[in-house]
């Protein structure tokens, strides 16, 4: 899914990275928790959080998150959209809330990790199908 | 010789700097990027320099990251003055905690920090003193 639809679907404000709202994002991922982030979100993804400091966005970049949408109208400090800036990371906000505002891009067809991928435990074999 | 390091770079951490807490491990993800490391290993060395450095910013009062790269892994070895930590194997727990209030509304302090290192490492030794420090040993196979 295209920057540019979620922005649309969620009626965001851009806050940073305007001109990369073209970009694909493989997947998205919701959570306050940063640790939670990194253990669990698909690289490539969106992170949808409620977490506006620098942390969401160093955590984004160590994670390889793509892109972050901040949630519940809450708007990230001058330093986190600085470091955004530096790491390429586009932010975005929105009013609505975490609940409402995954709902709403799981409806439009994005979803936890990339369609062919489905979870499996870790050291097992990876076999990829071509459908 | 295993083991022989063709790079090595130290990083300080202080305790409670939240502004500069992460800056180690992104520094490591970008120098394990240009040196040409694959992305997924360049992610897994990230993700586990970057709990590491947290949980020294968050619970000790200074530490070090070093960044060892040598043909065969990588290595982060990650030294703290600080508590210590008194049960390493209630600590390695999912979901265990002691982190305070100040430290959750960061995002941090979910007790998944150690088991996400774990989760990232081909080897993974840690050694604490209660009152001393922690040291954790994160080797990554190249």
């Amino acid at each position: 899914m295209r920057l540019e639809e979620i922005r649309r679907i969620l009626n965001c404000e851009v806050l940073s990275g305007d001109e990369d709202l073209e970009q694909e994002v493989v997947a998205g991922c919701g959570a306050d928790l940063m640790s939670d982030v990194l253990a669990f979100a698909t690289p490539g993804s969106v992170l949808l959080t409620g977490l506006t400091n620098v942390q969401a966005v160093r955590t984004a970049d160590v994670a390889d998150i793509k892109a972050i949408v901040f949630v519940r109208g809450k708007l990230p400090d001058r330093e986190a959209i600085e470091l955004a800036r530096i790491k390429g990371i586009p932010l975005l906000a929105t009013r609505l809330t975490m609940f409402e505002a995954c709902g709403r891009l799981w409806a439009a067809g994005l979803r936890g990790q990339p369609e062919q991928e489905q979870p499996q435990n870790a050291g097992s074999v990876r076999l990829h199908t071509t459908v | 010789m295993p083991g022989a390091s063709v790079f090595t770079q130290q990083f300080e951490v202080r305790g409670r700097d939240f502004a500069n807490a992460g800056r180690a491990s992104t520094a490591i993800k970008e120098i394990l990027k240009e040196i040409g490391i694959p992305p997924a290993t360049v992610r897994r060395a990230a993700i586990a320099a970057y709990e590491a450095e947290m949980n020294v910013v968050l619970y000790a009062r200074k530490g070090t990251v070093e960044l060892q790269v040598s043909p065969r892994e990588i290595r982060l070895l990650v030294r703290d003055e600080g508590d210590g930590i008194p049960d390493i194997e209630l600590a390695m727990q999912e979901g265990y905690s002691t982190a305070s209030e100040e430290i959750r509304e960061m995002g941090f302090g979910a007790g998944m920090g150690l088991p996400n290192i774990r989760k990232n490492a081909d080897e993974f030794r840690i050694e604490s003193v209660v009152g001393q420090g922690t040291e954790l040993d994160i080797r990554i196979r190249l």
